[in-house]
């Protein structure tokens, strides 16, 4: 069996010294396994996120990412394996509105080589590859600006961006919340296949409960978080 | 670092409103400052190719400025002129290669009258020792002839036999004493020289002798309108002074000690100068206020400077979100940090760089008719090292501009972390 894609253990976390807004005994997603993560607004979801991408440090406990120990990387460290080895999808207004449809999906690709070597020689063709097969080919659409796109269609743009250059870790932060049902249950099932084709890891955060059915497994923040329980 | 820039030249299309209007700024301080420093330059270079051949310029006793401004560049005038004996004892030395002596005081239509010699056309040399070149005609042969520059003859419209008349004094005939009854030949006009030659209408020294005739008190003989041309003909002609002489040395190492020898002679107060050392001293009268000038230029391009820096200032807070995707996508500080840096030195370099080409604009359409006006040349066509230099120095400074905006962002993308709450 694979290491698993994210493990924590003891993990202790908060902006000040007196209050804790993560007490996580232990957590783990497994290599290729689809989680999903239920939290209320607040509940220190984008936080949790921060920590397992290496953006936020500063934490006790330990986290490890795709073999990786965060705590023992530096900053440049965390930085290389977040360019190399994730994939990130945001809530909303999650591209970049001075580039092309198809130069955000391959924004990833601009810091780093190891990813650019994975896509081989066309970037903008495996670009095009994965906007295709999320449903986005029309040339008409892909010409618009993206602030122009629907969020639906702005959210599968920022899905083949996570995607692109084959990453090992796609962490998802409630990417369906400004869909509607509809929008929603079609794009968490093309990035469901994405996922899996491609065997990467999935943590999804949401606060809708009903996604939990969707994924190869649930987890509820405030059950496995400490620090929100004795708050 | 090609990938980051890129990126920030996307954005600063993305929000080509506010840029398009720094650029300007930037541009136009630039574009004042270049056109001040080479108007200075070319105004040295107009003053300083101006003459070239003279060793010596001798005139009566003032200031070494007044003496050259008068003498060489029409400015002023002279308080006391050269007896004539004075003069032949000067050309008399045995160190004097030649000399030429000359004669203002008189105008035409607002344009200097000199009467000289022939050796004027023969010794008289600008820029890198140009001669005098005539574009038609011949130079000054009989009394009654006069030889105009370039600017003269174009702004008046003369040509080859026309007849002139000349003004005593130096205002336009309407104001002056007008010698009405002199009339002039034009029998040649010289070529372009961009310095005062230009603007001169040349006569022989004789003739500057018989244009006052009648006038020898000062005012208008009663009879003065009987002599008339022929009669001053038979008339002995050789002037009683001049202006000043333009001296040439055998050799050029002997002028301190011509000049020293002619400012202690004690028969006749001269002066001499050397006229790189008067133009020096009159840099050196010029030199603080050309300081000021290129103050006050040099301020507007920091003023500039800080439009950039306000300029992404004031974009930062709305781009908080784009950095937190840039930083989720795998940039790092670094890459945060550069792509704000570089946004500011592209919009310093690009807006110096029009900047520059605007002032070769300006000088390509203002500069011949700058020149024609004043007698100021700008100088060489093809940008130089000033250019270069100004284009590194402002490029650097922006980019030290936007380190004030990178480091903010930099600190609020690592506090962000990947999602900003907005």
């Amino acid at each position: 069996m694979s290491d698993p894609a994210i493990e924590i253990s003891d993990l202790e976390f908060g902006w000040s010294d007196d209050a804790p807004v993560l007490k996580i005994a232990a957590f783990e997603v497994g290599a290729r396994e689809r989680v999903f993560l239920k939290g209320a607004s607040g509940s220190g979801k984008s936080t949790l996120l921060g920590l397992v991408s290496g953006v936020l440090s500063g934490f006790s406990g330990k986290v490890r990412v795709l073999d990786h120990d965060v705590s023992e990387l530096s900053a440049g460290q965390r930085d290389k394996m977040r360019a190399d080895r994730l994939g990130v999808i945001f809530q909303l207004f999650n591209l970049v509105p001075y580039l092309s449809v198809v130069q955000n999906v391959t924004l990833p690709l601009r810091f780093s080589a190891a990813r650019r070597a994975r896509v081989g020689g066309d970037v903008e063709a495996e670009a095009r590859r994965l906007l295709a097969r999320l449903g986005l080919e029309d040339e008409a659409v892909l010409s618009r600006r993206v602030s122009d796109l629907s969020v639906g269609q702005q959210q599968r743009v920022a899905a083949a961006r996570a995607l692109i250059g084959g990453p090992s870790l796609v962490i998802a932060d409630e990417p369906t919340s400004a869909l509607d049902s509809d929008a929603r249950d079609k794009f968490i099932a093309l990035l469901s296949d994405e996922v899996a084709r491609t065997q990467a890891a999935l943590l999804f955060v949401s606060h809708d409960g009903a996604l939990a059915s969707q994924f190869d497994r649930s987890v509820d923040l405030s059950t496995i978080n400490a620090a929100r329980a004795q708050s | 670092m090609m990938s980051v820039l890129s990126l920030a030249i996307r954005s600063l299309m993305n929000r080509r409103g506010s840029v398009l209007l720094t650029l300007l700024a930037i541009a136009l301080s630039v574009a004042l400052f270049l056109g001040v420093e080479k108007a200075r330059m070319g105004a040295r270079d107009g003053f300083s190719s101006t003459i070239s051949s003279a060793d010596l310029i001798v005139g009566a006793p003032t200031s070494e400025v007044n003496l050259l401004l008068y003498s060489v560049f029409r400015m002023g005038n002279a308080t006391a002129e050269v007896n004539w004996p004075a003069y032949q004892k000067v050309a008399a030395r045995e160190d004097v290669d030649w000399v030429v002596p000359i004669s203002l005081g008189d105008s035409h239509k607002g344009y200097r009258v000199l009467g000289t010699t022939p050796d004027y056309l023969a010794h008289y040399q600008y820029g890198d020792d140009q001669p005098l070149e005539m574009t038609s005609g011949a130079w000054v042969g009989d009394l009654f002839d006069v030889v105009l520059g370039a600017d003269v003859a174009r702004a008046l419209g003369y040509s080859l036999g026309e007849h002139v008349e000349l003004s005593h004094g130096l205002g336009h005939d309407d104001f002056g004493h007008g010698h009405d009854d002199r009339h002039f030949e034009v029998s040649g006009i010289l070529k372009p020289t961009g310095t005062p030659v230009d603007k001169t209408v040349h006569i022989s020294l004789e003739a500057i002798t018989a244009l006052h005739v009648g006038w020898e008190s000062g005012a208008k003989h009663p009879l003065a309108d009987t002599i008339t041309e022929e009669m001053i003909r038979d008339f002995d002609l050789t002037p009683r002074s001049v202006t000043a002489v333009f001296v040439g040395l055998r050799s050029p190492s002997m002028a301190l000690g011509a000049q020293r020898a002619i400012n202690t002679e004690m028969s006749e107060p001269l002066m001499a100068i050397i006229p790189g050392q008067a133009l020096a001293q009159l840099w050196g009268v010029t030199e603080m206020a050309e300081r000021a000038l290129l103050a006050v230029s040099a301020f507007v391009i920091f003023v500039g400077l800080v439009s950039i820096m306000t300029n992404i200032l004031a974009g930062l807070n709305e781009r908080r979100r784009e950095m937190s995707i840039l930083r989720a996508v795998g940039a790092g500080p670094g890459h945060v940090f550069s792509l704000l840096v570089l946004e500011a030195g592209v919009i310093g370099f690009v807006g110096a760089l029009l900047g520059i080409v605007l002032v070769y604009v300006a000088l390509a359409v203002a500069g011949p008719m700058l020149a024609a006006q004043y007698g100021v040349s700008f100088g060489r066509p093809l940008p130089g090292w000033l250019d270069l230099g100004v284009l590194g120095v402002v490029t650097l400074a922006s980019i030290i501009m936007g380190a004030v905006p990178a480091w903010m962002a930099l600190r609020r993308s690592l506090a962000d972390g990947l999602t900003v709450k907005l």
